[in-house]
């Protein structure tokens, strides 16, 4: 077994990478700082961290203004607060402006668990997505986290980055290389193409592995960047299995699926079946358990690929 | 300058305001007309800036939250020798720099885009702050309307300055008492402003909007306060300086015809003239 570790920690350990390189990097938290993980930077750089109290709109709000007179904020809370509570804010005073804040989201899906559905963020990727200028980045794993706040702190413009609760496994090392605007391939195969980002790219890979048991080749696309999008390797991928699943801890509608549909169906029209949320709030429960009631497994993902080589057939 | 002299300025901002609404044949002449002596005062006098460098560090920053009188800062900025006075007459038209509400992106000499009401504060305070540590000594400004003090925003803002002790900022309330659908108070009741703010720990300068000399006092005040931030309450006439826009809501959002616009401007020539 991998080890694991939840995306929101190692967002806290690398803002204190950023804290130490960078004397802009500031950051402001909505009184969730030992949930987001961004406390620790709070201790280690008392004067650039701001607990805004239980107040998104002024969170988002006071992030622009720092952003404006030069600073690069990271405003914190849960996914479900900054996208949903202070979406205008978000709009109006961040991405409007095109003004350099990172909204760095954490507890986002259903993996949220004993929370429920109140706390379960299940539609901000169609959400952030919506709005011009903004980026969009959906880390799978702990270093490809690093990779993506460490991209985001480099990069000029508003970012929405979406994380987890949940320990997952570690998917990569210091090899691995995000880049903002690219997907990238795990697994090179045939028969059709597992798409996928978040907590539903171990289960691709694990699903991949069954699957060529069976004697199906199956890609594995890592799709964190969901907005730029990798439009090139998402074509490439699908003109060789002509098949594919996209699998996503987010509603099926607006987000990655949605995404790669409107690719595919504009340029290469390709059978597809998307994994994720039905259209349905989540509820209270452990998370796995919740994972399993609604359908985003392991075994779900191979069914999924069984049904899209099917409709490749028909 | 001279209090006398920023009336002269106060006064060609409205004559402005009124010509590149008659042009544009949108936008909001009221809330514009209330705010140009404040506008003035600040820009002419209270504020440290430099058209050249428009992004300029040191600059004191402006953020009009209540973005809907974009055309009193045009006018300010034109004013300024930010850009040429010519761009008024492009006030609202497609492929021209001035916006409906401020676009900082767009326009030189623009802190921030608002426009949505409520969201000014917050950002005047995310500049304090950054203000605050770097070190430097520029202060932040910050026009509010009273119609938005209905916004939760305002309030989550003036704690947050308060709690973080924003001294290097002062907020000016247009105290006009009208809004779109009519009084403020019989739309949604913000009284009593001085006591909530007062009681959201500010320090609370109350001043007659049109007394230039009264507003250079406050702004000096302003400065002197330690360890909190400063409101200027300041009690406006809707439509200031134009007869029939005085003290009516239906002139928020309509802009005049040419000829309430040439009735308008011998107005304010008038006034121009026994200024002297």
């Amino acid at each position: 077994m991998a080890d694991k570790v939840a995306t929101r920690e190692a967002y806290g350990k690398a803002l204190l990478v950023l804290g130490a390189e960078n004397p802009k990097v500031v950051v402001l938290d909505a009184d969730l700082s030992k949930s987001t993980k961004t406390a620790d930077f709070g201790k280690k750089y008392p004067e650039r961290f701001f607990n805004m109290g239980i107040a998104e709109a002024n969170l988002l709000g006071t992030a622009a203004g720092l952003a404006a007179a030069g600073k690069i904020p990271f405003a914190s809370t849960f996914a479900i607060f900054a996208v949903g509570r202070a979406f205008e804010q978000i709009r109006n005073s961040i991405a409007y402006p095109k003004l350099n804040v990172k909204i760095a989201a954490t507890h986002s899906g259903i993996t949220v668990g004993e929370d429920g559905g109140s706390h379960q963020a299940i539609e901000d990727v169609a959400i952030m997505r919506a709005v011009p200028n903004m980026v969009v980045l959906v880390p799978a794993d702990g270093e490809e986290t690093r990779q993506v706040i460490l991209a985001a702190a480099k990069y000029y413009g508003p970012v929405y980055i979406r994380m987890g609760r949940l320990d997952v496994p570690l998917l990569f090392d210091e090899d691995y290389q995000f880049e903002i605007g690219k997907a990238n391939v795990l697994r090179e195969g045939t028969d059709a193409a597992i798409m996928a980002n978040g907590v539903m790219v171990s289960m691709a890979l694990e699903a991949a592995d069954e699957l060529a048991a069976e004697g199906i080749s199956v890609s594995v696309v890592n799709v964190a960047s969901v907005k730029p999008l990798d439009e090139e390797t998402i074509l490439r991928v699908a003109k060789t299995t002509k098949a594919v699943v996209t699998a996503e801890e987010h509603n099926i509608i607006g987000g990655l699926g949605s995404a790669v549909a409107e690719v595919l169906a504009e340029n290469n029209p390709t059978p597809m079946v998307r994994v994720g949320l039905k259209d349905s709030f989540g509820e209270s429960g452990k998370p796995q358990e919740l994972l399993e009631k609604y359908g985003l497994t392991k075994a779900a993902l191979i069914k999924a690929v069984h049904d899209v080589i099917l409709k490749k057939s028909n | 300058m001279t209090a006398l002299e920023l009336k002269r300025v106060a006064n060609v901002i409205r004559q402005d305001i009124i010509s590149m609404l008659a042009a544009a044949k949108s936008g909001h002449p009221g809330g514009s007309l209330s705010a140009a002596d404040i506008v003035a005062t600040l820009f002419f006098n209270e504020m440290r800036l430099n058209p050249k460098d428009p992004h300029w560090e040191d600059r004191d920053r402006f953020v009009l939250s209540k973005g809907h009188a974009a055309p009193v800062l045009y006018s300010a900025l034109a004013e300024k020798g930010y850009f040429p006075k010519e761009e008024l007459q492009g006030l609202r038209q497609t492929g021209h720099m001035l916006q409906g509400h401020p676009d900082m992106k767009k326009t030189p000499g623009v802190d921030m885009s608002t426009g949505s009401l409520g969201q000014g504060l917050s950002a005047a305070n995310g500049m304090a702050l950054a203000g605050k540590l770097d070190g430097k000594d520029y202060r932040v400004y910050a026009v509010l309307g009273d119609g938005e003090m209905a916004e939760g925003q305002i309030w989550e803002a003036a704690m947050a300055a308060a709690h973080y002790k924003l001294d290097n900022l002062t907020a000016i309330l247009d105290y006009n008492g009208l809004q779109i659908d009519g009084k403020t108070d019989s739309v949604m009741c913000s009284a009593p402003l001085v006591q909530k703010w007062q009681a959201f720990c500010w320090h609370v300068i109350e001043v007659d909007g049109h007394d230039i000399d009264a507003l250079l006092a406050a702004f000096t005040e302003a400065k002197q306060v330690k360890g909190k931030p400063t409101m200027i309450i300041a009690k406006t006439v809707k439509g200031k300086g134009v007869s029939f826009m005085e003290d009516q809501a239906g002139w928020h959002g309509n802009a005049p015809s040419l000829e309430q616009a040439e009735q308008a401007l011998k107005e304010l020539r008038e006034e121009a003239e026994n200024l002297g």
